[in-house]
């Protein structure tokens, strides 16, 4: 496709959730209070779709992943939150 | 269209999800054992979910003209206690003959932990000693990149394993380059909430190649959709991607995989 067709096909999606993740951080920031990890690798990952740089996808699971080595003593649970926990793990 | 679903968790599923898909062109069904949403108490357990793989399913799935397979393992998310995965490690080897058994699967690793490390390396050996198939589970959100990153070294370190045999699962942007690099096949898992989009799948089939790389939708007792892969076909065909482009991905490929065990390839 060239891209105008993929601005056919997608652009009216990608606005609708642009205008939700604005609505979404708008929300966070009136609620008040500290922000935790979570936001801490959500605005990293804001900062990866800044520019006219590529390989955004790549760079906004980066900023939301867990980027040490080794294997973690034992699993505490079982589930995943969506955002490393320690201030070491999302840097790279 | 036809398609093969090659990983989907039927036993979770409703009988008309089996309607749907065969509605929709699906030819055959692939099945992982997996975590049920608790933890079994006891080998017996596992050993009751095995049977019900490679014995009722299959009668389900017949209904609707599909052909049922399966994998059989203990899954990463009951793999932090050692004792209980190597009893259960210890009962797979009886249900490997089974005429749907397709190999070893879905191993892999859920928090990165020392034991599902542990369980997951006595896993390969396990498939390396009978000469199976591997299909991996990647790690979800934050810890998918981490994990998948000690499964591939965990993989090369068996050097009895060769790559193609093996297939690691739920890829996205972040770990999709390592594992075609490592030479082996990539699984993309069409989520609506986590994991894969369709038009992220595609995006990524566009900038990789179709080589060595499936799609599925591993529906489950969570929040997915059995019809997953149709609908990304769809999106193909949408953005301009020929009927015999789609046809490889969502049936010619997973059908060269799978035929490398010798159930799959002679029942189809």
């Amino acid at each position: 496709m060239n891209r105008q067709q993929v601005l056919d096909l997608y652009f009216l999606d990608a606005r609708h959730r642009l205008v939700e993740l604005a609505a979404f951080l708008d929300r966070v920031e009136r609620a008040g209070g500290p922000d935790d990890f979570r936001m801490r690798s959500f605005r990293a990952a804001l900062a990866a779709l800044d520019g006219r740089q590529r390989d955004r996808a790549r760079k906004v699971l980066l900023a939301f992943s867990d980027l040490t080595t080794q294997p973690v003593a034992r699993a505490e649970a079982k589930g995943a939150c969506g955002a490393p926990r320690g201030p070491e793990r999302g840097r790279r | 269209m036809k398609y093969i679903e090659p990983h989907a968790h039927m036993v979770s599923r409703v009988t008309d999800d089996y309607e749907r898909m065969a509605l929709a062109g699906c030819v055959a069904v692939c099945e992982p054992a997996f975590w049920a949403g608790f933890d079994r108490s006891a080998p017996a357990g596992f050993a009751d979910y095995f049977s019900q793989l490679t014995e009722h399913e299959p009668k389900r799935a017949a209904k609707f003209g599909l052909k049922h397979f399966c994998w059989l393992c203990i899954n990463s998310k009951e793999a932090e206690d050692v004792k209980l995965a190597g009893e259960v490690i210890a009962l797979v080897p009886e249900f490997l003959a089974r005429p749907n058994v397709l190999g070893i699967g879905e191993i892999g690793l859920n928090k990165n932990s020392r034991n599902e490390l542990q369980v997951l390396e006595m896993q390969i050996e396990l498939a390396a000693a009978h000469h199976q198939l591997i299909l991996v589970h990647t790690p979800h959100l934050e810890d998918k990149w981490k994990g998948t990153r000690l499964i591939l070294d965990a993989l090369k370190n068996q050097r009895r394993i060769r790559p193609e045999r093996v297939i690691i699962d739920h890829v996205e942007e972040h770990t999709i380059g390592m594992v075609l690099d490592a030479g082996m096949w990539a699984g993309m898992t069409l989520y609506p909430e986590t994991k894969c989009t369709p038009a992220r799948a595609i995006d990524m089939l566009e900038t990789y190649g179709a080589e060595r790389l499936w799609l599925n939708s591993a529906c489950d007792w969570g929040v997915s959709d059995p019809l997953a892969v149709p609908k990304t076909a769809l999106e193909m065909k949408k953005r301009g991607h020929l009927a015999a482009a789609i046809d490889k991905v969502v049936y010619r490929n997973p059908r060269k995989f799978l035929s490398q065990s010798p159930h799959f390839k002679n029942a189809f």
